[in-house]
């Protein structure tokens, strides 16, 4: 195990930071097609058991590292991201590329437009390595409910990577990409980021275009990075955040600066652990954050408790206002104009059939409960109070950033869960998004940072949230929290070296598959 | 509010989505629904008057673009992705209904 | 006026959907245009594909705010919401239209005759794409099938609602036309009945009259010209009154007009209408024009028809005038500003509004008249006809020259050789035949009858020609004649 640099599944000496495969890359020190081989080899060997990606875009990809490489021969900048290998989770349009949403009612479809974080991804010189696994239409927490069959947690493949963003959090896990991109619409970047032992940021509502992203709960609705360090997820959340006119719900407000916060540290932050958010969690995921605050508290921070009141109405608040909005963003799908079709006599039992083929028994459950909440008669009761408890919520956070710069609790209620454990009971998984929903409905952002207890096999989450547009700040304490956690299940892990350009391009010391982390260490 | 909900109330919610659900189906929501509701008791509960409802986490207002023309999409990359299309246009089964 | 029989009143209300004129769509950048080829101009939003995302159009938003000044609405920050329904002429399968917070709302029309219809709301919504049915004849066992073209999709409409303050199908005619009139003022609509550029709902009840209670109503379709609303409207009057005289009762409901078979079908009825499920659109912020940009827009708005009326019946008014109907028909056309522009420079009203409603109008329904026409020439044409310098029939082909490729009427007059002579003109060469022919005009001053034929040959000599000789003779006469 020499050398490995992060809890992942994957082989020591190649986790080298997407920042420094980046800068690697542009300086001609090591080429993208190198690098990309690389991860596609691990691909090669784990992807069967993880499933992480619907599609994997190897062809594709070469041709993009090698246009990279062109690129830096010819003395062009090939962007801040050259050659670092990203996944999309699949419900992020590609131009001419399947987008299925792990959907079989999108079958066959091929977007022709890409989307705008896609774009800037692009243009940042990443290399697209393929598409990723989700919960179908990003509804779930475990990523079983895809088409597709579920994906695998790299550090315990009989449990689940969490979800909807769960192919895009093993795909980092596992090394098959150093970046990939998810969606949070109620934590489906931080509860599989913290499932999987990853970092996973859901911006500020607005910061990142969701143009081109499939809409789930468009009020809800975040695009944001997946990485294997927090200095790694600024630098992708600078490359994808900015205005786009394309987006209505896009912020004018300029791209943040994020990785000059993380040189800031932490001393003075005042830093607020949230009640409400520990309550009911279980022993170790509480533990963790109180670990993590005691941490944070020694380099400086003035760590307090914090009430924000409204929190323990956000979960139900959620499963009216998400599935309402999702009622009305998936009736497109009707087999008129793309997708699949199932031919019957009229009109109305063609859209019946059609629907009934083509989701999966989330969907259908969600739409049905959506459609319930807006209907004549209940909506006052159902959606439009949900939305007015959605304002008790924001005041209540609001109250609180008063006292604390950035607020802390834990991600999820606890570790990954045995594939299946809850597939039965859509109560209790609903329930694994309770600690994020909070920032969903709010707008604010919030971030999933590592956290190995010292005696799990599996890694938990600490979550991060700061007020709206409050990304730097997020960051900072984040690159804290990371500096501060346990090293990965008791490994004897190091820190990439500092300009770790010679390190990343020394060939691996240890090319054994990396076991479940906390295995080897005890 | 009750959380009852009758197999007719799921037929009803199921035709509105244009789902087609099988008797299965019906009776495995009906019982799914209500323990959501259920939950959601307290949400239904809270004494919210003269709270006002938020529909988009942040206020922004008057996001408008120029009446410029762009780009418009090829026909037949359109229609190839139709199910069936005939005569340029995306073509479907009789429709019954009247448009509501 | 007691009658053994009930006497029905007629309670009308009307929705009018206006198709904006702008360049482009409402939520996106596909151009806004009829007649194009089916589905070439679409795009990922106005098709609903996954991930796209709608975008406001300012200027639909813009002439949103100049109809709803023009009707005196207060214009409100508004909101757009979905309206959910399974159409296939939708391709999101909802609707975005403003519901409960409509940019405009509370004005009123006042018609030319003098009275007033309240205006509810005119909110802004995009419209569907266009269905084609093809096959089945009616026939239930064939299969028929229909085809769909989105250019239509997401064009952006102004749905105008009235308060149900019209009482006969005249008044309805005279509503739409007065709006529609408005509506192509301001730069909204085309008017295009026809393209479907301005499409009328009637909803219709009648109840006894002197009874303040509104009856149950029905909603009127496919009104496709304002002929079609008027016989529609007193079709289903009768219709109601006479189910309700024997004893029935009215259904709500949808119901088509048959142009052909002149009566309405029934359509479907409000009981199983859909629960469209309305919500805030989560895609869209709120609109919330600020009084800056409402005065910008308000200062845009040109002089309206009443008002333009007003400005003409005034204008030629102390001329003579002119009825309502040719006042309202030279606005509708445009020429008011001509004959007033020509009447405050000096032209007769009469003539003006004469010519103006014949011989201007007919050019331009024809489509002839290319050339804008310069109302001080104008003034000038009906100056000469006024003077007798042309007449009636020469005046016309100046016009007409005129109209067709612009110029000056005394040189088109000249040109063609109509060169009446001005009456200083005549009265130069009066003098001048007086002077040189004193023994001659004392003849005639002392009443000699056979000299006058002398003196006019010299005077139209003079003229060469231009003359008009019972003119010149008038004027030898009038000076002979004793002081």
């Amino acid at each position: 195990m020499t050398g490995a640099t992060g809890p992942g599944g994957g082989r020591a000496g190649r986790e080298a930071s997407a920042v420094d495969l980046a800068e690697a890359v542009r300086s001609g020190t090591r080429s993208a097609r190198e690098v990309l081989e690389e991860h596609l080899e691990i691909v090669g060997v784990r992807e069967p058991e993880i499933h992480a990606f619907n599609l994997v875009l190897a062809d594709e990809a070469r041709a993009e590292a090698d246009a990279v490489d062109a690129a830096v021969a010819a003395g062009r900048d090939p962007g801040p991201l050259a050659g670092v290998p990203v996944a999309l989770k699949d419900n992020l349009c590609t131009r001419g590329v399947p987008t299925t949403c792990s959907s079989r009612i999108l079958e066959g479809w091929r977007p022709p437009y890409d989307a705008t974080a896609v774009s800037r991804l692009r243009a940042a010189g990443a290399v697209v390595v393929g598409k990723t696994n989700l919960d179908e239409f990003a509804m779930g927490s475990s990523t079983e409910n895809s088409a597709f069959g579920p994906t695998r947690n790299p550090h315990d493949p009989s449990r689940v990577p969490g979800g909807s963003s769960g192919g895009s959090a093993a795909a980092v896990a596992a090394g098959f990409a150093a970046l990939a991109l998810g969606s949070d619409t109620g934590g489906s970047i931080r509860q599989p980021a913290a499932l999987c032992g990853v970092v996973g940021a859901k911006p500020t509502y607005g910061l990142v275009s969701r143009y081109g992203l499939v809409a789930f709960a468009s009020s809800l609705d975040q695009i944001g990075p997946f990485a294997r360090t927090v200095e790694d997820a600024a630098a992708l959340m600078e490359v994808i955040a900015g205005h786009d006119p394309a987006d209505s719900t896009s912020l004018a407000a300029p791209p943040p600066s994020l990785r000059e916060a993380l040189e800031l540290g932490v001393e003075g932050l005042r830093l607020g652990v949230v009640t409400e958010l520990m309550d009911g969690v279980e022993p170790e995921a509480a533990a963790a954050v109180q670990q993590a605050a005691a941490a944070l508290e020694g380099l400086g921070a003035k760590v307090g408790e914090v009430s924000v009141p409204a929190a323990v109405y956000g979960l139900s608040a959620y499963y009216l206002i998400a599935p309402a909005e999702a009622s009305s963003n998936l009736a497109r799908y009707d087999g008129v104009r793309y997708g699949l079709r199932t031919d019957a006599a009229d009109i109305t039992a063609m859209f019946s059939e059609t629907r009934a083929a083509g989701f999966g028994p989330e969907v259908k459950r969600r739409i049905m409960l959506g459609t319930y909440a807006l209907s004549a008669g209940y909506y006052d009761a159902y959606y439009g109070q949900a939305q007015r408890v959605r304002t008790l919520i924001i005041r209540d956070f609001e109250e609180a950033y008063r006292g604390f710069d950035a607020l802390l609790a834990p991600t999820t209620p606890g570790p990954a869960f045995e594939l299946g454990a809850k597939t039965q009971d859509p109560l209790a998984m609903y329930m694994s998004d309770v600690c994020t929903i909070p920032s969903n409905l709010t707008g604010q952002p919030a971030m999933s940072v590592p956290w190995w207890p010292a005696d799990q096999a599996l890694p938990l989450g600490v979550q991060v949230m700061a007020p709206p547009l409050g990304e730097a700040v997020m960051f900072r304490v984040g690159a804290a929290v990371e500096a501060a956690s346990p090293p990965a299940g008791g490994v004897e892990a190091a820190s990439p070296p500092a300009g770790g350009v010679e390190a990343a391009s020394q060939p691996a010391g240890g090319v054994e598959a990396a076991s479940p982390p906390k295995a080897g260490g005890g | 509010m009750s959380s009852r909900i009758s197999r007719e109330d799921v037929a009803h919610v199921a035709h509105l989505a244009r789902l087609a659900l099988s008797d299965a189906e019906i009776d495995l929501f009906a019982g799914q629904l209500a323990a959501v509701l259920e939950h959601a008791e307290d949400v239904a509960a809270l004494d919210t008057s003269g709270v006002a409802p938020t529909a988009h986490p942040l206020p922004v207002r008057n996001v408008l673009r120029p009446d410029e023309p762009g780009s418009c999409l090829d026909r037949e990359e359109v229609l190839a992705q139709a199910p069936q299309a005939e005569d340029g246009r995306f073509r479907v089964p009789r429709i019954l209904g009247e448009e509501p | 006026m007691t009658t053994t029989r009930t006497e029905w009143e007629t309670v009308i209300g009307l929705e009018v959907h206006c198709e904006l004129r702008t360049a482009t769509k409402l939520f996106c950048r596909c151009p806004n245009r009829f007649g194009a080829e089916p589905n070439t101009l679409v795009c990922p939003v106005c098709l609903g594909l996954p991930g796209s995302l709608p975008v406001l159009n300012r200027q639909a938003v813009e002439l949103a705010i100049r109809i709803g000044l023009a009707l005196g609405c207060e214009v409100r920050p508004s909101v757009f919401h979905r309206k959910n329904y399974f159409y296939p002429d939708m391709p999101k399968d909802y609707q975005v239209s403003q519901y409960d917070e409509p940019i405009n709302v509370s004005g009123h029309l006042e018609l030319p005759d003098g009275s007033r219809v309240g205006i509810e709301r005119a909110h802004i919504e995009e419209d569907t794409g266009k269905i084609t049915h093809v096959g089945g004849g009616g026939r239930i066992h064939e299969a028929a099938h229909s085809l769909i073209d989105y250019n239509r999709a997401g064009v952006p409409l102004v749905e105008i609602v009235s308060a149900p303050d019209i009482r006969s199908a005249e008044q309805a005619r005279a509503y739409v036309s007065e709006l529609r009139a408005i509506l192509v003022a301001t730069g909204a609509s085309d008017g295009k009945m026809e393209e479907g550029s301005l499409r009328v709902d009637a909803n219709v009840s009648v109840r006894p009259v002197g009874s303040s209670a509104f009856g149950t109503r029905c909603e009127i379709k496919n009104l496709n010209s304002l002929r079609s609303l008027g016989r529609a409207i007193e079709h289903e009057a009768e219709r109601q009154a006479a189910i309700i005289e024997e004893g029935g009762t009215i259904r709500q409901e949808t119901r088509h007009w048959d142009e052909a078979a002149g009566r309405t079908r029934t359509g479907r009825t409000k009981e199983q209408s859909e629960d469209y499920r309305y919500f805030p659109e989560p895609d869209l912020v709120p609109v919330a024009p600020d009084d800056d940009w409402l005065a910008g827009v308000a200062a845009g708005l040109p002089t309206l028809p009443a008002a333009r009326r007003d400005r003409l019946a005034e204008a030629v008014g102390s001329a003579g005038g002119a009825g309502t109907a040719e006042v309202a028909l030279l606005v509708e056309l445009g020429l008011d500003d001509l004959v007033v522009a020509a009447v405050e420079a000096g032209a007769d009203g009469r003539i003006a509004v004469n010519r103006a409603t014949n011989e201007i109008a007919a050019a331009r329904t024809a489509g002839q008249g290319s050339v804008a026409l310069d109302p001080a020439a104008f003034a000038r044409l009906v100056s000469m006809e006024a003077d007798g310098r042309l007449t009636a029939t020469q005046a016309k082909s100046v016009l007409a020259e005129l109209l067709a490729s612009g110029g000056d009427p005394e040189a088109i007059a000249k040109a063609k050789g109509y060169e009446a002579l001005s009456s200083d003109a005549l009265a130069g060469f009066v003098d001048q035949v007086i002077s040189e022919n004193p023994a001659e005009w004392e003849k005639m001053r002392a009443g000699d009858p056979k000299i006058v034929g002398f003196l006019v040959g010299r005077v139209m000599k003079l003229a060469r020609g231009n003359a008009d000789g019972g003119a010149v003779t008038d004027e030898l006469r009038r000076r002979a004649a004793p002081s």
